[in-house]
């Protein structure tokens, strides 16, 4: 018992003396160095994989035949958590309800997905785009016309989202 | 190589001075002048690309890739951001005093050139070739406490004042410890002149010879440039950035060019003493055809590496934890060792090799 004790003792003041440890670091961040291979992509050039459920910016879609899907149930407005959303509605000249304005607030948006979620027609859809920074507050303040033109851009990419997610809805 | 090339440069203004007749006194001054120059610009250029080295040594580590936007491997990212550091407005605190201020960069910078005087990284290649250089390297390093010190004081706030504090107290006490593991090295070569020292390592560093030493003195140049794991002085997470939390713009770039200046000067320090300087790594034919400069620099290299990694692989030392590595293990060591070398070399009747 005594003895262990002694040479836990000699071990510990040999490892500290010639710096084991600190080799044993040094081997080891070498070996990352030079031989494994970088995990950082080239980010402007090369983009990372998403996810069709990757929460982006917002996009309203249309059918086939260019009617817009939003019925203005507002269920979406009613579930937001943030309160962006605004719709205003109004029954059209063929006596279908539509909206006049379909406000999405994106300084507000916390990206739940919710909205999404609760849309009984498939209507307000998120995109996996990111990059949509803007310079000023009022550039965020994101109006229908904005929102259908997102849909308009991300249409076949949601189409094949919409229709890898239908399973679960 | 280099010594020709120094020849070459003395001829040259000869060859000038006889060209517009000035008197034959001057060419000393003028050549001296010329290579002083040039040296710093060398030592900046290095300093430069030791920051780029740094960085991508922290980079592949952390299996990230460093700079690689600026120029072909991010080689062009040093110039750049000493560029841009000049470019930035230069603030100094109203309730600073200024002179103080500005002037302790300046003498940071300015010590930590001192050095390279008596530097020597080839056979005859060196400004001074002193024979008190070791004395001369260990006066200039502990200068540079002064500069910190002063801009410390200067800066009149809390966390620069005690990042000074905490750097004077390093320096000193790991000095202590230094110098006694260079009367180690100075027992065995009998000379306190570099190049003698180099040349006394001819059948075998002193690396080997004083194995644990060496190490021991690794570790002090670690922490007498303020670098991880003893970088106390600068800890950004306790005191902002230490003594140059005021400093901006050029007068801050002083202090950055001279922390890595210290360190290219304390690798070259170590590798004078203890690895051999110029020496091949062993004295036969393909290793000594290589032109002997480039020992020198590959050495350096490797010890600035490892400095380097060292950074990335450990945390940082409390301040209690840094004083008792100082004060209780390496000065106790570092005597101890001293004193069974002196009564070993007495026992053999040992005679310093420069004799």
């Amino acid at each position: 018992m005594e003895n262990n004790r002694l040479k836990e003792r000699i071990s510990d003041f040999l490892m500290s003396l010639l710096l084991i440890d600190i080799w044993k670091g040094i081997i080891l961040t070498t070996k990352y160095a030079l031989f494994k291979k970088s995990v950082t992509i080239n980010y402007p050039y090369e983009k990372s994989p998403a996810s069709f459920r990757f929460k982006g910016e917002h996009a309203l879609r249309r059918y086939e035949n260019g009617e817009e899907r939003c019925i203005a149930c507002k269920l979406c407005e009613a579930i937001c958590p943030a309160q962006a959303i605004t719709i205003m509605a109004e029954k059209r000249f063929d006596g279908s309800r539509r909206t006049i304005s379909y406000d999405i607030d994106m300084s507000k948006c916390i990206y739940c997905g919710l909205c999404e979620e609760a849309c009984p027609v498939d209507a307000i859809v998120e995109t996996p785009n990111v990059e949509f920074s803007t310079e000023t507050r009022e550039e965020l303040f994101y109006t229908k016309e904005k929102l259908l033109a997102n849909g308009e851009r991300w249409e076949n990419y949601l189409k094949a989202k919409m229709q890898e997610l239908a399973i679960y809805k | 190589m280099l010594l020709y090339l120094s020849n070459l440069i003395q001829e040259i203004i000869a060859w000038l001075f006889a060209l517009v007749g000035l008197p034959e006194a001057g060419i000393p001054f003028v050549s001296v002048f010329i290579k002083a120059v040039l040296i710093i610009l060398v030592i900046m250029m290095c300093v430069a690309y030791l920051t780029w080295l740094e960085r991508k040594i922290h980079g592949l580590v952390a299996l990230r890739k460093g700079p690689n936007v600026v120029g072909p491997l991010g080689l062009l990212q040093p110039l750049f951001d000493g560029f841009k550091l000049l470019l930035k407005e230069m603030i100094i605190p109203a309730n600073a005093n200024k002179a103080v201020f500005v002037l302790a960069p300046v003498i940071t910078f300015l010590v930590a050139l001192l050095g390279w005087v008596i530097i020597p990284v080839e056979a005859g290649v060196v400004f001074a070739d002193l024979n008190v250089g070791v004395l001369y390297l260990l006066a200039t390093s502990s200068l540079a406490v002064y500069g910190i010190i002063m801009a410390g004081w200067a800066s009149n706030s809390q966390y620069a004042f005690l990042g000074a504090i905490r750097s004077s107290s390093q320096m000193i006490s790991y000095e202590i410890a230094m110098g006694v593991v260079i009367v180690c090295v100075v027992l065995l070569t009998g000379s306190l002149n570099m190049s003698k020292i180099v040349l006394a390592q001819q059948d075998l560093w002193y690396f080997i010879k004083l194995f644990p030493m060496a190490i021991l003195f690794f570790i002090i140049i670690v922490a007498e440039t303020n670098r991880h794991p003893f970088d106390l002085p600068e800890a950004e997470s306790d005191i902002v950035s230490g003594y140059h939390t005021e400093y901006s713009g050029f007068i801050f770039a002083l202090f950055f060019l001279a922390e890595y200046a210290n360190m290219i000067l304390m690798s070259s320090f170590f590798t004078i003493l203890f690895l051999g300087g110029w020496l091949p790594l062993f004295d036969v034919a393909p290793l000594n055809m290589i032109p002997s400069f480039f020992w020198f620099v590959l050495k350096v290299v490797v010890c600035l590496w490892l400095m380097i990694q060292l950074r990335s692989i450990l945390p940082r030392y409390r301040y209690d934890q840094l004083m008792r590595l100082g004060w209780k293990v390496f000065i106790p060591l570092s005597l101890l060792f001293f004193v069974c070398l002196a009564v070993f070399l007495k026992i053999i009747n040992y005679i310093p090799t420069s004799y």
